[in-house]
Order: structure tokens, then sequence, then C-alpha cells
């Protein structure tokens, strides 16, 4: 009889309106990501490896090409800077992603979405968890681009923070969408969250000036953000110049972008709940 | 209705379709605060689909879960954090130690002073030496212990259980019973527990839901089952409730 009356009397004190966000709850999920990736030092190795060697290949090949041809020998950096912007959009949304795929991989999903974390709160886990993942890889790959070829994106300054912003928001909306399909269709949608960002690859312009593209499908690239981040840093590396029209536009479609991806998170989790695919996240 | 009366999970004809196939069909039942329940039924009689419902993890097609008094799974933040649960089929975190998991679950149900707390039922559930260990490196009865301490982290006033045993050896199982029945005595919580072991329904539940496709079949304290099926086990009421053998031909 006593505890039934414990119960009750509990039962009474129904106060939290489910609409709260909790920073708290975010750092408890940061800190689980934190204390995986620090448990496994392949995980932090495979941050910097693939980076460096991209970086360390296409810094080379310019040295070549500028010693061929006249206009690289003027548009030194142009190559290394692309890389390790591009970089910065591939892997902020690996970092994001991977973070996500860790708990399907554990089977954790489950605890995690039966216990009081909101969609929201495990979006910004993972959103820092992006940037944690991004800094352990880039900023030894962008000290290693000093060392072989003098090129210093940290000299980029105020340009290099909007370049940084626009990327990271893009590849955060890409990481949202992808973890929605996550969500929906298990890891049967696992190559998605490897290989999605290789559509931005030819369309956003990374190596070559949009004007290279068919008309019709400049309109396109346009679309995407991250397309006037890259001609921003072409025009600043090349002319000496920042063009805070291109980011601000940049920043616009990020802002729909992103608005979007998290409409379709939210649907995908609907509908994963309908379809019971919560409960049965493998293939 | 007042929080006195107001039942700990409510369920009210209760369906969940997958394309047009019922997994669950229409079921309805009330949990009084305090009480421990048994939901039985062979492989797709719609236990585990039933316990998603109750967690707001699956929507239901039509029906209404009510755990709290807050409906499933429209208002599941009012009360996620008053309810936990414990599945075979859900691991922890297999890198991290015992230790780092069962603090970062005690940060996400906002546990007041985690460490006293983590200690504490290390002490209750016999883990306190397997703490720094990551949990991976665990038999399978130490890490359904750490399942079982990650369940009761929050002190839920409910507790689902999805077949909490299964794949642990006589005495874990039995031990893992033991510290169900003293978390219920302390505690008073309510506790759904989806089982295909009659011995451990028998020993923890005063009701026992029997399921069959998706369906109840039969819903009482376990001695008037056995009386009326006329068994000594619930073993052989559940074989007569999956083979369709009714009451009356039981009885003759």
């Amino acid at each position: 009889m006593r505890t039934r009356t414990k119960s009750r009397n509990r039962m009474s004190s129904i106060t939290d309106t489910g609409m709260d966000f909790s920073f708290n709850r975010v750092a408890a999920m940061v800190r689980r990501y934190w204390y995986l990736l620090r448990s496994s030092w392949p995980r932090i190795l495979d941050l910097i490896y693939w980076p460096a060697v991209q970086m360390l290949m296409w810094g080379f090949l310019q040295v070549y090409v500028s010693q061929n041809a006249g206009f690289f020998a003027q548009a030194g950096g142009v190559f290394i800077g692309s890389v390790l912007l591009w970089d910065i959009l591939f892997r902020g949304q690996l970092g994001f992603s991977i973070s996500f795929l860790e708990e399907m991989y554990a089977r954790n999903l489950g605890n995690i979405m039966m216990s009081p974390l909101r969609p929201a709160e495990f979006l910004l886990a993972l959103m820092v968890m992006s940037i944690v993942r991004l800094s352990i890889g880039m900023i030894p790959v962008s000290l290693l681009a000093i060392a072989f070829f003098g090129f210093n994106l940290w000299a980029l300054g105020l340009a290099l923070a909007a370049f940084f912003a626009n990327l990271i928001l893009t590849s955060w909306s890409v990481g949202i969408f992808v973890a929605g399909l996550l969500l929906r269709n298990g890891l049967g949608a696992e190559s998605m969250a490897w290989t999605i960002m290789f559509l931005f690859l030819p369309l956003t312009c990374v190596y070559y000036p949009v004007a290279i593209l068919p008309v019709w499908l400049q309109y396109f690239a346009w679309a995407l953000p991250p397309t006037y981040v890259f001609e921003g840093m072409r025009a600043l590396v090349t002319d000496h110049v920042f063009r805070a029209d291109l980011m601000a536009q940049a920043f616009a479609f990020n802002v729909v972008l992103f608005a979007a991806a998290s409409f379709a998170f939210f649907k995908l989790l609907q509908s994963a709940r309908v379809q019971g695919s919560l409960l049965q996240t493998s293939e | 209705m007042d929080a006195q009366n107001t039942p700990a999970i409510a369920v009210d004809q209760l369906v969940k379709r997958y394309k047009g196939l019922a997994a669950v069909d229409g079921i309805t039942f009330r949990l009084a605060p305090g009480s421990v329940t048994g939901l039985l039924g062979g492989n797709g009689a719609g236990k585990t689909t039933t316990i998603a419902m109750i967690m707001g993890l699956v929507t239901p097609t039509s029906g209404t879960v009510t755990v709290l008094g807050a409906e499933m799974p429209r208002q599941r933040y009012r009360v996620l954090h008053r309810m936990n649960f414990e599945s075979p089929y859900v691991d922890m975190p297999m890198r991290l130690t015992v230790r780092q998991n069962l603090s970062v679950f005690a940060q996400l149900y906002a546990v007041a002073d985690i460490d006293q707390r983590i200690e504490r039922l290390a002490a209750d559930l016999d883990l306190t030496e397997f703490l720094d260990r990551p949990t991976g490196k665990l038999s399978a009865g130490q890490k359904t212990r750490v399942s079982l301490s990650k369940a009761l982290l929050n002190k839920p006033e409910v507790l689902l259980l999805d077949e909490p045993t299964a794949s642990l050896d006589p005495d874990t199982a039995d031990w893992v019973r033991s510290r169900l029945e003293r978390y219920r005595a302390e505690e008073g919580a309510t506790l759904l527990l989806a089982s295909h072991n009659m011995g451990e329904v028998e020993r923890l539940c005063e009701r026992v839901i029997i399921m069959k496709k998706g369906r109840i079949e039969d819903d009482d304290k376990p001695a008037r089952l056995l009386a009326r099926y006329g068994r000594e086990t619930l073993e052989e009421v559940f074989l007569d409730v999956a083979r369709g053998r009714r009451q009356s031909e039981v009885a003759q």
C-alpha cells in the first residue's frame, strides 16, 4: 500500500511541458561522442589521414602546373585553397553523419530515442561533433599546407570565417537530411552518408569557375551555397578581392537549405515512427 | 480524472498495421500504478510493437496509449523522464566504459548527483568492479546488469521490460528478477514485462495479458488463469492459448 501511494503522489507532479530545450542534454551527447573518439586512435587518425593525403597530392600538382603554365603561376594557392575548403564541406558532413551512424552501429538508437533527448538537441550535438572532428582533422592539415607549399589558409582572416560558416551550414543541412534518411530506412541508406556530398563536387565548381559549366547547368550550380564560396575563394586568391555579395547570397541559400533539411528530417522521423523503423535500424 | 485514479498505462482500442497487416489489433487494457503485469505471447504476437507504442517509438494506426496521463507519442516529452526500459535488442555503446555510459544517460535523464547514483546502482547490481571497464568487454550477464542499471538510473515510475532475462543463464536470470522485485517494492513503480519465460512471469507478475496474432486472448491473475484452464503452470496455459485450445475443451 505504501508503494502505491508513493507512485500515485509522483503522478500528480507532471510539470514538464515537453517544449523545453536543454543544453545539458546536448552536452551529454557531445560527451558520449567525445568518449568514443578518445577511446579509439584509429578513429582520430582517420580524421587527419585522408585530408592530409589529398592536400599533399593537389599541392604538388599545383606546384608542377604552376611551373609550366603562366596563369597558374599567378594563381598560386587556388588548388590547395579549393582542397581545404572542399574538405571543410565534405568532412563537416561526414563528421555529422558518422557520429549519427555510430548510434546505429552500436544499436543504441532505441536508448537515445526513448530518452528525454529532443531531436533538436540530438541534431545540435551532432553539429558540435562535426566541428570537433573537423578541427582535429583540418587544423594539422592547414599547418602542413603552410609547411609544404607556403599556403596559409588562416591568412584569409575574416574571409575564411565567412567561407567556413557557409560551408559548415551546408554540410549540416546535408547531414540532417541524411540522418532523416537513416532513421527512416535504417542502415540500407548508409551509403548515402558516405557519397551524397560527391553530388556537390562537380556542381559547386570546387576546382574550376562556374563559367566552365554549360549555361543550363550554371542555374543549378548557382542554387547551391558552396558554389558562391568557391567562386569567392578564387576571387580572393587570384584577384585579391573579397566578394561579400557572394557570401551574403550563399548565406541566404543556406538558410533555405537548412530549413528544408530540418523539415525533411522531422517528416522522415515522423514517418519512421509510423513505419516502426526506429525499432529496426538494420538493413 | 484525478491523479489518484489515473492508470499508469492506459491502452484503448490500440491498432497497428504495417502495409495492411495488423501487428496489434484492437487491444485495450489499463495498468494500475505500482502493478506488475506480464505480456505473454509467441513470436509475432504483437508484444514488442505494443511496448514500442507505449514508449512512443511507434505511432499507432488507431486507438490511444496514455502513460502517466500523457498521450503517446504526441505528449511523450512530458513523461519520458519518468519512464525507462530495458531490452536485449538494444545495446549500450561498447567502447565506452560502464561508468561513461551510465553518466551520459544520467545526464540525459537529468539525474541529480550522478556520481552517487551510479555508485549506488553499481553496488546494488554488483557492478562496482566493472565500472571502469569498456562495456563491450563484459559477459552477457554483466551487460544485462549494465542495461538494467541504465533502466533504473532515473528511478522510473514506469519500467518497460522486453524479455529482460533472454539469453541469461538461470542463476543470472533469477538474480535479475530478484532485483526487479526489490526495485518495485522500494519505489512502487509500474512494471510491464514482455517475456517468453513463464516461470519469470509467474514469479514477478500479479496480472498476465496473453496476446496472440495482435489480439488479447486472455487477461487475468496467474492463479485465476491456472484455475480456469485447469493447469498447474502458466506454460501449460500459454500452450493451450497458443494452440487454440478453449478453456471448455481443456477442462474436459
